[in-house]
């Protein structure tokens, strides 16, 4: 009889990950990546303007995106719960609407947390629907986004038009403070002048590093204290929902309902929680557009911005920060659409390097599947922008609906939408 | 049977009842009278006027339902009816007016045409994403909205427009197509109405409806009849016995969202034909959005579609009034739409679980009896 002598378990420890795999030196390197791409753009483009590295540029773009930062940080609250929020766009609009009278009666930062208890309401009617009920969550979304423009003018005609407003849109209205940072931007201490690095640095004019002067710049100065409550949401969102145990049951609600219940998680109350608070985000957007961006209610003023949440909360993978890369980066698109049309043109050569950049990718990491399209789309924009001075000032707008629907087409493998999203879910399912 | 007609019945008539209730309460908080505010509204809607316009709102509403409905009859979401009929709508009026004049039945053909086969083509790329990349129809349809309205008609529409004051004349409302010569036209019905009734002043009864009621046979015939609506049905109540049983799903999937999007191109055609004779800004916006509400609350039947079609134009059109008189603000009636729709679904979803748990008991006690304990 033989025995085999028992081998020792191979005790090789993992291999240390390459230091490119941390994620913090990965980002760091993909935002280097996309400022130099933008300094070598606005080098090449030519531009009458230096908008696409200028601080003005990025300090406005940084506002336009807290509308749809804060529509996707909504939905993400929503669908982490399991409920698919087309309504965002109607709480967006009720959001609006209460922003402004809210503002009108007590002042921008009631108004604001006026905008999100409107939308929060309509947050509520989904639940309600949907938790309660049972109902589709796209047919009771749709009921949301037929209705809030109904609700937001007959109070605009009630209540709007005898303080000289009308029944489409609302007196003009003030928004709360803004303040650049001391030193960097050249904010003030305490009714001292402080000295202006960056724009010091900005007006050097020297490539690359001028443009990163300009952007960083552009992300201090003269910023309302309600985008950096927004954006400082975000580290708040992926504490609260990757570390907390308020999280961990929501998001359960959204993976597996029927599992989260049978640990004693109370799934409607939850998703109840996730959709109202969803609702609320989506309705201080809204508030912020009106009070904040554009000073009145007016209807119509959302364009579809809820939409755009959604679609950036996909781009985003359903995750907080990829949320907010994607609100700046759309905010950014919108930017250019309001301040230059002509900067607008430079986007194709971005998207080209950034093409030749992901084709170079596939190259060394062979992965040859799909190179092919990458390089056919990279000429054809290459061809677009030698071919042409300027693009249609439509594009702008309808960059994040293509992004959206380019990401799911060709990144399909890399999204994880929350596993229970939109099915039903009846307390006592097996 | 006289159950089931009765769930169907009493589900939309008790979200009617509790929208008019909540409503009431509205007009009431904000200081409106509504009871002369309903009174009036029914005193104008019940003209022969007022009647002719609910139909020509009905007709397009209708049609938009119905493509809704083919979606939804296989569990498919087309929000994109919306962009597919303004796209539709646009395209057919640039290809209108620019051939002709000719005969006329000619003329209208290739504009019904063009716009059936445009509404086909944009709704066939949601479907070609869902097969191929299993893009879900909802995300895809809504960006393709988005793309078709503010992308491809503005740009088109700003490019085309007539009388091209080119940039500038974009900043006014009066951008628009060259009209459709009249041979493109869709003549009115008003002398077969007046035929039965009296002279009718300022407005016309599109001949429009024909095509919708022609839409609803054939929509009726091809869920009931055919093999393609029995395919449809099939994957809509179970999707892996439909597919076990022979039905090809990605064709299916396919062929309804092209059939879908043909459909919705026909949505804008009455306005264009009947009344406009050009594309432009004024152009109708959010029937699509409307045709989903139309659908729910129709259950998407083609019968049940035309009586929520109706009851919801008949809204939208006998409500301007309220503004006329100074009673209130006609926004009542859209808020009372939101709520027929949304207490019509909730009153079908608990129709349905109630129709479940009795299917439920029902096949209990059958098992019971077979095998005595």
């Amino acid at each position: 009889m033989t025995t085999v002598a028992e081998r020792p378990a191979a005790t090789v420890p993992p291999a240390e990950p390459p230091f490119w795999h941390k994620r913090w030196i990965r980002y760091s390197i993909y935002a280097f990546s996309l400022a130099l791409a933008l300094s070598v753009t606005q080098e090449f483009a030519k531009l009458s303007t230096s908008d696409l590295t200028s601080s003005g540029t990025w300090s406005i773009a940084l506002g336009w995106s807290v509308p749809i930062l804060l529509a996707g940080m909504g939905g993400i609250f929503s669908e982490r719960s399991g409920i698919v929020n087309i309504g965002l766009e109607g709480m967006m609009i009720l959001g609006t609407w209460c922003g402004a009278y809210g503002t009108l009666l007590w002042g921008p930062w009631w108004g604001l947390a006026f905008a999100a208890l409107g939308g929060a309401l309509g947050g509520l009617v989904l639940a309600v629907a949907t938790v309660t009920f049972g109902v589709d969550h796209i047919v009771a979304g749709v009921a949301i986004n037929l209705m809030a423009p109904g609700v937001a003018r007959f109070l605009s005609d009630l209540l709007f038009t005898p303080r000289g407003g009308s029944i489409t849109q609302s007196p003009p209205i003030s928004g709360v403070g803004s303040f650049s940072l001391p030193f960097l931007a050249g904010g003030t201490l305490f009714g001292w002048q402080s000295p202006d690095i960056l724009g010091a640095i900005e007006d050097w004019d020297l490539f690359f590093i001028s443009d990163i002067g300009g952007i960083l710049r552009g992300f201090v100065s003269d910023m309302s204290w309600f985008t950096l409550l927004a954006y400082l949401l975000v580290p708040l969102a992926v504490w609260l929902l990757w570390r907390t145990a308020f999280g961990l049951r929501l998001r359960s609600c959204g993976e597996h309902p029927i599992a989260a219940n049978s640990l004693g998680v109370n799934v409607y109350k939850y998703k109840y929680y996730g959709v109202f608070i969803g609702g609320a985000l989506a309705g201080l957007g809204g508030g912020f557009l009106s009070v904040q961006l554009s000073g009145l209610y007016k209807e119509g003023q959302t364009l579809g911005k809820g939409f755009i949440g959604l679609a950036t909360m996909i781009f985003g993978n359903w995750q907080p920060v990829g949320t907010a890369l994607g609100a700046l980066l759309f905010g950014f698109t919108e930017t250019l659409r309001l301040r230059d049309p002509n900067a607008a043109h430079g986007l194709l050569l971005l998207i080209t390097i950034g093409l030749a950049v992901i084709a170079f990718r596939k190259l060394i990491l062979r992965q040859l599947e799909g190179l092919i399209y990458v390089v056919l789309a990279g000429i054809g924009m290459a061809f677009w922008y030698f071919s042409t001075d300027s693009v249609p000032n439509q594009l702008p707008r309808i960059t994040p609906h293509i992004a959206v629907l380019v990401v799911l087409l060709f990144q399909t493998q890399h999204l994880r939408p929350p596993a229970a999203e939109g099915q039903p879910y009846r307390k006592g399912d097996t | 049977m006289v159950k089931r007609i009765g769930y169907a019945v009493a589900a939309p008539l008790a979200a009617l009842i509790l929208a008019f209730v909540v409503s009431s309460a509205v007009l009431l908080l904000s200081g409106s009278n509504p009871l002369t505010a309903w009174s009036n509204m029914w005193e104008f809607g019940t003209r022969l006027e007022t009647i002719l316009l609910a139909i020509n709102r009905a007709s397009a509403l209708y049609i938009s339902a119905i493509a809704v409905a083919i979606g939804f009859r296989m569990n498919l979401f087309n929000i994109g009816v919306e962009g597919q009929y303004i796209l539709a709508a646009f395209m057919a009026a640039a290809v209108g007016s620019q051939i002709g004049p000719m005969n006329p039945i000619l003329h209208v053909a290739i504009i019904l045409l063009t716009a059936v086969a445009v509404g086909a083509a944009w709704s066939g790329l949601a479907g070609l994403m869902k097969v191929t990349r299993n893009v879900h129809e909802v995300i895809s349809t809504i960006m393709l909205n988005a793309i078709a309205v503010a992308g491809v008609v503005s740009f088109l529409l700003a490019k085309w427009s007539a009388g091209s004051a080119g940039a500038s004349a974009s900043q006014t409302l009066d951008v628009a197509l060259d009209p459709i010569p009249e041979s493109g036209w869709l003549p009115s019905l008003n002398p077969l109405v007046e035929f039965f009734t009296r002279d009718i002043k300022r407005i016309d009864l599109f001949s429009f409806v024909l095509v919708a009621v022609a839409v609803g046979i054939l929509y009726h015939f091809l869920i009931n009849k055919t093999r393609l609506g029995f395919d449809l049905r099939a994957t809509g109540a179970n999707p892996m016995a439909a597919e076990a049983s022979g039905v090809n799903p990605r064709k299916t999937i396919l062929l309804a969202m092209v059939l879908s999007g043909a459909v919705a191109g026909l949505v804008g055609l009455g306005d264009l034909l009947g009344d406009a004779h050009a594309y432009n800004l004024r152009f109708f916006q959010g029937l699509g959005f409307s045709g989903i509400a139309v659908a729910l609350l129709g259950r998407n039947n083609a019968i049940g579609v035309a009586f929520a079609a109706f009851a919801i134009g008949w809204l939208e059109r006998s409500s301007g009034v309220l503004e006329v008189r100074g009673d209130a603000s006609r926004e009542i009636v859209t808020i009372m739409i939101g709520i027929i729709i949304l207490a019509a679904v909730i009153a079908y979803a608990l129709v349905e679980r109630r129709r479940a748990a009795d299917e439920a008991r029902a096949a209990a006690a059958a098992t019971e009896r077979e095998v005595p304990a």
